[in-house]
Formats: C-alpha cells, sequence, structure tokens
C-alpha cells in the first residue's frame, strides 16, 4: 500500500511501481487539472508541489514533475495539485497572478505554470531575475510568449501568504522510505544498508529521483520488476564543507539543494547548475544519479572533473575511494562493481588562487542537453601553469578530460599567445561526433574557444558568476568586453 | 445628447476560462469525465517511409487481453480517403506506405496500456523501396503536388537588365513544429446509427464530414464539438481530422465510446510541420535602393500528400512582396511532393515564408548599396492607391505612419550608433540591431470561406447561450465574442455563457484559421444578437412608454429617455408575448474574389500592418546569441480586446522567434523524425524573451467594415521575428569584411558559421 497526503485528503494507492505519479492522478483519481505536455519532463504541464520536510535548509515546497515520478516515491509524502490551491472561490496568489495578467492563453500548460508559481510563493530566495527565470524554465509555453509569466513570478515570488501552505512548511521530518511489492514487481527503498546490498546484490536497478529512468517508462514503455530507492539511506543526503575544506555531497542530494549550497561552497558548481535541467527537474535529479548515469554530456562531471573529485563508492564490504577520472569507463559504463552503489561525491579545496569556469553550449540556453559543456579549473605559479584540468562533455563516449593539452599547458605561462600555442591538442584527442545537437566541426570549434574563453576569464579574475540574464556561457568582465 | 452607456468592447479583460486554467477545471479532450465502457485506441504506424504492403497480420494483437478490435483499411464501411481540400489520404494504409508514420492500423482495447501493447503486435510487412525525402532531389526530379502558380505584372527580365543592383540568391526556411501543449486527441461515442465526437480541432465542420465520409453516414449523423484546444496554431486545422475520424471509426465498429490521444512523440513524428521553403530569386534595385523588379520561384516542402499545401502555396506567393512596390515582377510557386509526414497550416499559413525571400533581398541590398536597411525599407513602402502584384488596390496604407512612430518610440538612429560604437570596441561579442515591417493579407484566400454563422438563445430570465462556428484555442476568441455579444444586447458580460462550439448547433462552418476567427465571427454573432434584440425592441418600447428607436439596450437593461427596464423583465415579457428570443447570425465577407489561373484578384478584405525592430548580441566563441531589446508597432484596428491582442502580437513574436532561431526539425536518412519530443526540439523558454519587450498597438486605427473597427491578429506579428534575423545578420556583419551568409534557424552553429565566414573575408 502507498500512502500519501493530496491536497489535504490520504490517498491510499495499490498500484505497480511503475506507474507514474501523473497517471495516478489522472487516471486512478480523475484529477485531470495536472496534464501530460510530454511525460518527459521538458514541458513542465504536470507540475505538481511536493512538500519536502528533509530539504537541506528546512521544509520546503518542491515543484516536480508528476510524468517521471514514480508513484512509490511519494509514500509518507505531501502532495498539492492545482486542484488543490484554492480556497473556495478564492485563488491562490499563484492562480490570481495568472488571471490578471493573461499568463494562460490556450490554458494547458497553466497548471504547471501555476504550480511553479506556487512554489515561488514560498521561497525566500527570488530576489534576482535568474533566480525567477530559472523557477519558471521548466514551464514551456507555447502562447503567451512568457512575458505575463515572467510578470507573474516577479510579483509572487517571495510572497509568502501566511496560508495553510505555508503552516505545513512548520513540519520538519516525519518522512520515512518505505519497501513494497506487488505481484511480480517490488519497490524497496530501505532505510539501512543491509536491505540495498540485498536488493543490489539481486540486480535491482538502482534510482533515486528517477528524473532519467522515468523516461524509460514513459517513453520507451519499459517496466523495471525490480526497483531500489536510495533516496531514504542514511548519510545519503549529507551535505557539508569538511574541516579540511572538502564538500562532501550526498549521493541523494536533490540539486536544487546543492545549487543553494554551492552558491557559497563551490561556485563554480553552482554555475553549471543554473543552466542544468528545470528547478522540477533539479528537485528529483541528484548527482549521484547524474554521474552513475554516466552520460557523455552529464553536465555535472566535467565540473567535477576540473575539481578532481572523488566518488565514495560503497558496497556490503565497506567503502572505497576513486578518481572522477577513473570512474567513467566507456559510453554509459562506469567503474561500479556489482554490488556497489555511489554514496557521496567529495571535492576536494581549492588551492589558494586557483581559477575555475565552467561553460554550457546548448541549443536553447536553459532546460537543453549540452553540445559541449566545459570544466576548468587552473592553478598558476608566477604566471605559469601548475596544475590544470580541463573536464569536456560532448566530445567523447564519456566525459573526458583533454589530458594531451592539460600536459601541454604546464609550465606555460598563462596567455593566449601560449595557450594557442598548443591549442591544436584539443583535436588531435577529441574526434567528436555530428548529432542533431550540433556538427563535429561546431563542437571542436566550440571547445577550442571555450578554452580560450577560460583563459580570457581567469586572466584578470579567480572566478565571475553568471549574469543575470546571460546571453552566452561565457562571462565578460564587468564593464563590457574589451 | 445622452451619455455613452458603458459597453464591454475595447476593454481590457482576463481571458474568459483564465480561473478555469488556474484551477485545472478547464476540461481538454483528454480530462473529459469518461463515459461507461470507454476503450482506448492506438495507432499502428509505418516504419518504412515507402514501401508496398504484401502482408497484414492481427493475430498477435487480437491475442492480447482486453483488446476488443483491429481494424485495416478494409474495415472501413465508407471511404477510405479523407484531406481537406484534394481527398487523398488513406486514413489507413491501403497497398502503399508512403511516410514513416502512417497509419497502417487501429487498435482498440479496455484500456490505454492493452491498446498499445497489441498495437506493437500488429504485423504489417513491408516491401521497402527508396523514398524520395531530399528537398532539392524532389525538385530536380519533378516531383510536385500542384501545378505552378504564377502571378506577374510587367516585363522583369528588362527591368532586371536595366537595374543598378541585381541580387541572385536562395533563401531558404525550415520546418517548424507546431508544439501546442496538448496533443492531438478525440473521444468518440455512439449515438443510435451517429456518432458524437469531441475533437481537438480548429476545424470541427471537417471532422464532422471526414468522419460521415470514412463511415457512409450522412453528415446530419455526425456531431463534432469542441469546448477548447490546448493550442492549435495550424496544426489542428486539417490534421485533427485523421485521430478524430479512427475514434470515430472504432466507436462507430463497437458500438462503444472510443478514445484516442497521441503522446508528445507520436503527435510530432506523424503530424505534418510548416512548411520548409526553398526561393531562388533575382531582385533589381535601382542606385538609391527602390525594387525595379523581383523574380521569384519557390518551392515548399509538401510532404506525402496535399493536405493545405496549395493554399499555404498561394500565401505565400501572395506575400513576396511583403510591404514593398515591386514595378515588375515574375513569382512562381509550387509544391513538392516527398515521403514526409504531410505540411500543414503553422500561424502565417505561408506569408511568413514568402515575406523571408524579399526580407533576405533587402537585407543583401542594404549591404550592397551602403543603405541603412531601415531607410531602404522605408523608400519601398506602398502607398495608398498602389496595386498589389496580383492587381488588388491598397487603401488605409499605414506603413509609413507605423514606421516613423516605431523608428521614433524606438530611438532607432541613436541605438544603432551605439551599437556600431560598442561593437568597434568588443572583440568577442557584437550586437546588432533590425527592422522588419509587415503587411500580412486578412481572408481566407480560397474566398469562398470567408463566411460564418452564429446561434444565439436568450433565456426568459435574460440569461444568454451564445454559439458560434470558431473554436477557442487560446487566442481569446470566446474573449472576444462575449464582449460582441453583450454590447449588442446590452447584457453584462456574465449573463453570456459561451457555448462549446458544435456542429448541431452552427453548420457549414470553416476553420478557425487564417486569422478570420474573430472578423467572421464576431460579424455573425452581432447579426444574430442584433436580430433577437430588434425583435426586443418593441417590447422595451412599450414597457417604456417611449418609442422604439429611443430605446438603448446597455449595461443590463433597456434604456428609454425617462428611465430603464432590466433585460430579463423585457426577456421575460418577449416570452409571454410569444416573441422568438433565439437566433442564427450570418455573415460573408463582401467582395472578394482571386483568379488563381489569371494571378489576378482581390483576395484580402484589408491588410494588417506592423513593423519590429529587434536588438540582438552575438558572442563569436560559440555562436549563443539572445534578443535584448525588442519594439514592435502593431496594427490590431481599434482593439475589441487590448489585453488579448497584445498577448497575440507577444505571443506571436516569440512563437516566430522560435522559428527562425533555435527551432530545428530533423528527418534521418530513413525518413524518421529525430526531433519528436521537447528533449530534442527546443522551443523558446522563459529566459528567451527580450528582457526589454515593448509592444504597442497602433493608436486610433479604426478598420472599416470590420467587427468593432478592429482587425485579424492572429498571424501577421508573427512575421515581426524577421527583424531578429536582420539584427543577427548586422550583429554577425560586424566581425569582419565578408558578406553574411546567415542560414535559418540561425541556431547557435549556424550563426558560429556565419561569423566564421565573414571573419575569413
Amino acid at each position: 500500500m502507498i500512502r500519501f497526503t493530496l491536497n489535504g485528503r490520504t490517498v491510499e494507492a495499490q498500484a505497480s511501481p511503475n506507474t507514474t505519479l501523473l497517471d495516478y492522478l489522472r487516471q486512478d483519481l480523475a484529477l485531470t487539472g495536472t496534464k501530460e505536455g510530454c511525460a518527459e519532463g521538458d514541458c513542465g504541464a504536470c507540475t505538481v508541489a511536493m512538500l519536502d520536510t528533509e530539504g537541506a535548509n528546512g521544509p520546503v515546497w518542491r515543484a516536480i514533475n508528476s510524468c517521471l515520478t514514480l508513484l512509490p516515491m511519494v509514500h509518507g509524502r505531501e502532495l498539492v495539485t492545482v486542484e488543490g490551491l484554492a480556497d473556495g472561490e478564492g485563488l491562490h496568489p499563484a492562480q490570481a497572478a495568472v488571471v490578471e495578467r493573461l499568463a494562460s492563453q490556450c490554458g494547458y500548460c497553466t497548471p504547471g505554470v501555476v504550480m511553479s508559481l506556487f512554489e515561488a510563493c514560498y521561497r525566500g530566495d527570488l530576489d534576482d531575475e535568474a533566480a525567477r527565470d530559472d523557477q519558471m524554465c521548466g514551464n514551456l509555453c507555447r502562447c503567451t510568449g512568457y512575458r505575463p509569466i515572467k510578470e507573474a513570478v516577479a510579483a509572487v515570488g517571495g510572497c509568502r501568504p501566511k496560508d495553510r501552505f505555508a503552516a505545513r512548511l512548520a513540519e520538519s521530518g516525519g518522512w520515512q522510505a518505505a519497501s513494497w511489492e506487488r505481484q511480480d514487481e517490488r519497490w524497496a527503498a530501505p532505510t539501512e544498508f543491509g536491505p540495498l546490498f540485498d536488493a543490489v546484490e539481486r540486480g535491482a536497478r538502482v534510482v533515486c529521483g528517477a528524473t532519467d529512468l522515468g523516461l524509460l517508462v514513459t517513453q520507451r514503455g519499459q517496466r523495471f520488476a525490480d526497483l531500489v530507492s536510495v533516496e531514504g539511506l542514511p548519510g545519503f543526503k549529507d551535505l557539508r564543507v569538511e574541516d579540511d575544506g572538502t564538500a562532501h555531497i550526498g549521493a541523494a542530494v536533490p540539486l536544487t539543494d546543492l545549487e543553494a549550497f554551492a552558491s557559497d561552497a563551490l561556485p563554480v558548481v553552482a554555475r553549471m547548475l543554473r543552466f542544468f535541467g528545470s528547478r522540477q527537474i533539479k528537485h528529483r535529479a541528484t548527482l549521484g544519479g547524474n554521474l552513475c548515469n554516466a552520460s557523455p554530456i552529464g553536465d555535472m562531471a566535467p565540473v567535477l572533473l576540473a575539481l578532481d573529485a572523488e566518488v565514495v563508492l560503497r558496497s556490503r564490504g565497506g567503502e572505497r575511494l576513486l578518481p572522477l577520472s577513473e570512474f567513467f569507463l566507456d559510453y554509459r559504463k562506469t567503474a561500479l562493481a556489482p554490488g556497489e552503489v555511489l554514496a557521496a561525491v567529495r571535492v576536494p579545496p581549492l588551492a589558494n588562487g586557483a581559477r575555475t569556469a565552467a561553460f554550457k553550449v546548448s541549443r536553447r540556453r536553459e532546460m537543453d542537453i549540452s553540445a559541449v559543456a566545459l570544466g576548468a579549473r587552473v592553478e598558476l605559479v608566477d604566471g605559469r601553469v601548475s596544475a590544470v584540468r580541463l573536464g569536456f562533455g560532448g566530445m567523447a563516449a564519456t566525459p573526458a578530460r583533454a589530458t594531451l593539452l592539460e600536459g601541454a599547458l604546464v609550465g606555460e605561462p598563462w596567455t593566449e599567445a601560449a595557450v594557442e600555442a598548443v591549442l591544436p591538442l584539443l583535436a588531435q584527442q577529441f574526434s567528436p561526433l555530428s548529432d542533431h545537437r550540433g556538427s563535429a566541426w561546431y563542437r571542436s570549434t566550440v571547445a577550442a574557444n571555450l578554452v580560450r574563453a577560460f583563459v580570457e576569464e581567469t586572466a584578470e579574475a579567480t572566478f565571475r558568476a553568471l549574469p543575470q540574464r546571460p546571453l552566452s556561457t561565457v562571462v565578460e568582465p564587468a564593464g563590457g568586453a574589451k | 445628447m445622452s451619455q455613452p452607456l458603458p459597453t464591454p468592447l475595447h476593454r481590457s479583460r482576463s481571458h474568459e476560462s483564465a480561473v478555469g486554467h488556474v484551477t485545472g477545471k478547464a476540461r481538454y479532450v483528454d480530462d473529459l469525465p469518461e463515459p461507461p465502457g470507454l476503450l482506448h485506441a492506438a495507432v499502428v504506424p509505418s516504419s518504412t517511409a515507402k514501401g508496398r504492403i504484401v502482408s497484414r497480420s492481427a493475430e498477435a494483437a487480437r491475442a492480447v487481453p482486453g483488446v476488443l478490435g483491429v481494424f485495416f483499411a478494409d474495415d472501413i464501411p465508407g471511404t477510405n480517403r479523407i484531406g481537406p481540400i484534394v481527398h487523398d489520404e488513406p486514413l489507413l494504409a491501403e497497398d502503399t506506405v508512403s511516410f514513416h508514420g502512417q497509419a497502417l492500423a487501429l487498435v482498440v482495447a479496455e484500456t490505454r496500456e492493452a491498446a498499445r501493447a497489441a498495437a506493437a503486435k500488429v504485423v504489417v510487412t513491408v516491401e521497402a523501396e527508396t523514398p524520395l525525402l531530399d528537398f532539392d532531389q524532389a525538385i530536380e526530379q519533378g516531383s510536385f503536388t500542384t501545378d505552378a502558380h504564377v502571378i506577374a505584372r510587367g516585363d522583369v527580365e528588362a527591368a532586371l537588365d536595366g537595374s543598378h543592383l541585381v541580387i541572385e540568391a536562395e533563401a531558404r526556411v525550415g520546418y517548424q513544429d507546431h508544439f501546442y501543449l496538448e496533443t492531438h486527441g478525440a473521444l468518440a461515442v455512439p449515438n443510435e446509427g451517429g456518432v458524437h465526437i469531441t475533437s481537438s480541432t480548429q476545424h470541427p465542420t471537417e471532422v464532422q464530414r471526414e468522419a460521415a465520409r470514412i463511415l457512409g453516414l450522412p453528415a446530419a449523423a455526425v456531431v463534432c464539438q469542441v469546448s477548447r484546444l490546448g493550442g492549435g496554431f495550424g496544426g489542428k486545422e486539417s490534421q485533427a481530422s485523421p485521430y478524430a475520424c479512427m475514434a470515430a471509426l472504432a466507436a462507430h465498429k463497437l458500438d462503444r465510446p472510443v478514445k484516442l490521444v497521441l503522446k508528445r512523440h507520436e503527435d510530432m513524428a506523424w503530424t505534418g510541420n510548416r512548411h520548409a521553403f526553398l526561393g531562388k530569386y533575382r531582385a533589381g534595385f535601382d542606385a538609391d535602393g527602390r525594387f525595379v523588379g523581383f523574380a521569384v520561384h519557390i518551392y515548399s516542402q509538401g510532404g506525402w500528400s496535399t493536405d493545405l499545401s496549395g493554399a499555404v502555396m498561394d500565401r505565400a506567393l501572395f506575400h513576396l512582396d511583403n510591404a514593398y512596390r515591386i514595378p515588375a515582377l515574375r513569382f512562381e510557386g509550387r509544391v513538392v511532393r516527398t515521403n514526409l509526414p504531410s505540411n500543414t497550416a503553422f500561424r502565417g499559413f505561408g506569408g511568413p515564408q514568402g515575406v523571408a525571400v524579399v526580407e533576405d533581398a533587402m537585407e543583401r541590398a542594404a549591404a550592397a548599396l551602403g543603405i541603412d536597411p531601415v531607410e531602404l525599407r522605408r523608400r519601398n513602402y506602398y502607398e495608398e492607391g498602389d496595386a498589389c502584384p496580383y492587381g488588388q488596390v491598397l487603401s488605409e496604407v499605414r506603413l509609413q505612419r507605423i514606421h516613423d512612430e516605431l523608428v521614433a518610440s524606438s530611438d532607432y538612429t541613436a541605438r544603432r550608433a551605439a551599437i556600431d560604437a560598442f561593437n568597434a570596441g568588443s572583440r568577442w561579442v557584437k550586437r546588432g540591431i533590425g527592422f522588419s515591417p509587415v503587411k500580412f493579407g486578412i481572408s481566407f484566400t480560397a474566398s469562398l470561406l470567408n463566411q460564418a454563422g452564429a446561434l444565439v438563445l436568450v433565456y426568459s430570465d435574460g440569461s444568454v447561450q451564445l454559439n458560434h462556428g470558431g473554436t477557442e484555442m487560446g487566442q481569446g476568441l470566446y474573449t472576444k465574442m462575449l464582449a460582441v455579444a453583450a454590447d449588442t444586447l446590452g447584457v453584462e458580460l456574465d449573463r453570456v455563457r459561451h457555448m462549446p462550439t458544435a456542429t448541431d448547433k452552427v453548420p457549414n462552418t470553416s476553420a478557425t484559421a487564417a486569422s478570420s476567427g474573430t472578423d467572421l465571427n464576431g460579424a455573425a454573432v452581432r447579426a444574430a444578437c442584433e436580430t433577437v434584440r430588434e425583435r426586443m425592441r418593441p417590447v422595451a418600447a412599450d414597457m417604456l412608454g417611449c418609442a422604439p428607436d429611443a430605446v438603448r439596450f446597455a449595461d443590463g437593461a433597456c434604456h428609454g429617455p425617462s428611465g430603464s427596464v432590466p433585460f430579463a423583465d423585457v426577456a421575460n415579457l418577449c416570452w409571454v408575448k410569444q416573441i422568438s428570443l433565439s437566433s442564427t447570425g450570418y455573415y460573408a465577407t463582401p467582395g472578394i474574389a482571386y483568379d488563381p489561373k489569371a494571378g489576378r484578384g482581390t483576395p484580402f478584405f484589408y491588410f494588417a500592418y506592423g513593423a519590429a525592430l529587434t536588438e540582438v548580441e552575438v558572442d563569436a566563441r560559440t555562436g549563443q546569441h539572445g534578443v535584448r531589446r525588442v519594439d514592435i508597432l502593431h496594427d490590431v484596428g481599434d482593439s475589441l480586446v487590448p489585453s488579448i491582442d497584445r498577448g497575440q502580437v507577444e505571443g506571436a513574436y516569440v512563437q516566430g522567434l522560435g522559428w527562425l532561431t533555435v527551432e530545428e526539425v530533423i528527418y534521418d536518412d530513413a525518413g524518421r523524425m529525430v526531433t519528436h519530443g521537447p528533449s530534442t526540439y527546443k522551443i523558446p523558454a522563459v529566459g528567451d524573451v527580450p528582457p526589454e519587450f515593448y509592444v504597442n498597438l497602433l493608436d486610433e486605427a479604426p478598420q472599416p467594415g470590420v467587427i468593432g473597427g478592429s482587425k485579424a491578429v492572429g498571424e501577421p506579428p508573427f512575421l515581426h521575428a524577421f527583424s531578429a534575423v536582420a539584427a543577427l545578420r548586422h550583429a554577425i556583419g560586424a566581425y569582419g569584411d565578408g558578406a553574411v551568409e546567415l542560414s535559418l534557424p540561425a541556431t547557435h552553429e549556424a550563426v558560429l558559421r556565419a561569423v566564421e565566414a565573414v571573419k575569413r573575408g
């Protein structure tokens, strides 16, 4: 039995673990306000809000894609859909903002827009345009051109209405993962490691937010007979900077929490996360999932490669540490041994004066998959390179460091001319593919240009944060370009 | 004179369904309460783009638990042919397969899952043949769907010979997927020998007609009803019909309600796009930049069937002049047939593709002549009394006025200078500013379609039901029609209930398309309301003790010189006195006709005008670009509901920006769509909206002869996005001395290629 609270009422569900929350809402509960626009987490019409009492910064309402959420994931949770917002005739501020500004035309994306605005109402950190765009970028609208949607989020973002939803934010803790089985389908959500490894060793598929695995269900029609969630495991949501400056990121930390954490602790990671998926996706996606997925275009790997991150791999026998650069073996193949799960990522502290940047080039800035991504770090001694890391996505079968170029740069001055002289080594190492995200020519040209951009960005600064509404992935110095 | 009474017209208001949208109560096809015994259908698509069907087997599919029917072409009781103009599309494939994704069979089961699982088990063996997919190859091979349509004036060869400058170039524009948020869907319920269809269609009458043809029933046995669409944009003008017909077929055969709703990837892969176009042209200019001659061949990628491609081509030809007077010209257009999904209507309906060609010529001419591109356009505008290439004489031309107001309000001259100064000092990042005007013809170019009907019912309590033939797909038609009805009857807006559009209320309707919904249906609604009102007038006059002419209907009451009576009281008394309180209304656009053989006529009732100025920024390291500011001045006449019209203008601009700068439909070598979901097909997102986005509606611009003095708004502002292409060209040109060769869509990669070419010189 899956039990959760929906719009203030308890729901008890007998359904397959492969059922999506969206299908359950629409087909079993006849709550058709929540729409299916794509069933791949890209349009946001299916957005609902979930109360997360375990958030790194306290209880929060999270806008999530119900199309990619598997029903057992909401066991013990509290959800609100668009039907649950109004108080009788009185519209919630998120709803009124849309009505007043004509932020709905055909209305089909609107329930999702409203639920993203709903989350926005209770956020305390939506002061700038970048954050508001990020809040709404997971909601596609084909009618309005977004201007009224932007105005709506600016109007209600952080308005914190004193209502029954705000009252729920006073809750903390209490969520408990649970395992259950149905016919031939098993869902394990262990809170201890013994049952985790029982499941993993018998071949259960590991899942956390299902922002990728959910696609196999909705797009490929796959049904998983044995799933094990790592969401409830002790320590898997740890997020801390240790005494020596190492950042420890639990594998199941939602990326939105990581993003907030990283804005101070690991700004280069936060820079990449701004254009990583949507708010809804980042609420359920995790670093563990992004890395274990081992996609050549996963955007966190390039940054973490640049930072010399290590992964903590845990099995029944204990833990081992592996440099991330040794984790990716081949296309979608990792160094995870049978019976092993990725438990955490550890990012060593930056050396004093280390210079970093993260770049992502995609067809659309927001909510898109990279053509090329670059995470970069350089350390200089007397103006010459003592260490350099250039982690690329989209250039090879795995996320990969440009080791030839890195090697040639060591000892060279950190100048445009010196880098230019060895830059052809990039083309020697990488022969990227042509696909619908970009041709081989485009990827190669952009990759080289991003290295040039890194040199220029770090000529006079160790790090540049993204401006509010960047048109380019490269951050120009304040006061305009040279 | 008495004070003017309040009217709901010409006032901004929210969308009539806005509260339904935000509470989830607004229902779309897939949200309707499911009737008992509902079955679900799934389509079996072809996995071959071209071939001959050699065998079919449904055995394995029928064995799936819950499956109640598997239907092939032979199972169709009527005629297995649909298509909006030429009935050249088999609903279910017969002997041949013509595109990847073509419907081969229909599976019906008790659950969606069973239907889909069984659909995967239907075996249709196709002997594959080599498909014709490539646009240029199809042109070379002479694979055409239509005969050439030619519009000509004067001796264009002589004019080009005598030109100071002749530009010879090709202009290409790509496909665009509609990406309405609600996919195609229909629910069919059998009804004692007939069938009732709820469809997400812009054209209920066509669904009715085609379902009747498929089922072998008279039209009167089929009802099509539409409450609202989750977006249409032209994609549900003709292409909603196949899926509605399939649901109707299954419902009719099994005598059970049947629903068919496409998944996003199915919708994108099986249905057509905006037509890609190729324009090959020679454009002649004098030394001052005035157009002398324009010879153009345009081709459109039609796909496998005729669909609306002929009419789309017509409109492309009608817009090859855009806003410019061209003394000598020859335009020829032809639709190309390939083994791809059949391309179809999409906001602008060929108009944008035609304008793309002449705007390309304008940009190149400005560069070649060293004339400011904004000034070059100004020198070429049509003026009052000029004739279009097809002979229509223009009146109420507002181009110069719009141009002057926009150039002044946008501070164009100073900003261009500031941009040039910025560019001189910036190595990687350059800015550009670009301008485009638009003149867009309003009316269906198939003149007979310019007709509409309405049915208004006034109840004895004074409440009103409103019906007409137009569909609501987000554009605000219902909001406007409610205002027209309330204004005409003089009742409060909340006393009028808008009923779902249905073919049993208003027959023989035209599609809600061609930006015509408000013009046509508004006039019909007004006529229907006037008929009822005029029947009520003598009764009201009696009650008020005044002459009938002295009664004014406004604000929920009938007003006489010395008192008022509630509208409801008048309605009740009409019922008591046995006076009919319902009426139809009808409208046909007067005075339009076009002869395609001669290429002459007056196809349009009037033109909508506007202009846009866009400023962009480009990064030469990645080709990434973005819009910094947009200024639009657009002519909607005297807007019926300004807040709705502003939304149309803004939404159209951003949709056009998507088409021209980011959206790219890609098919692989087998004719299979690669970009069949939002993960691979990218429409603009919130961060792509210009940070400065100034939209103004032209003031004091009533359009004679149109409802409320307003003008059509759906399509014309889509073309404002050409200003962004012009801006990109300006920015790209700042990187070097080479010619700007920017392919469309101007993706980041396309821009980077163009920048590299300009740098090489």
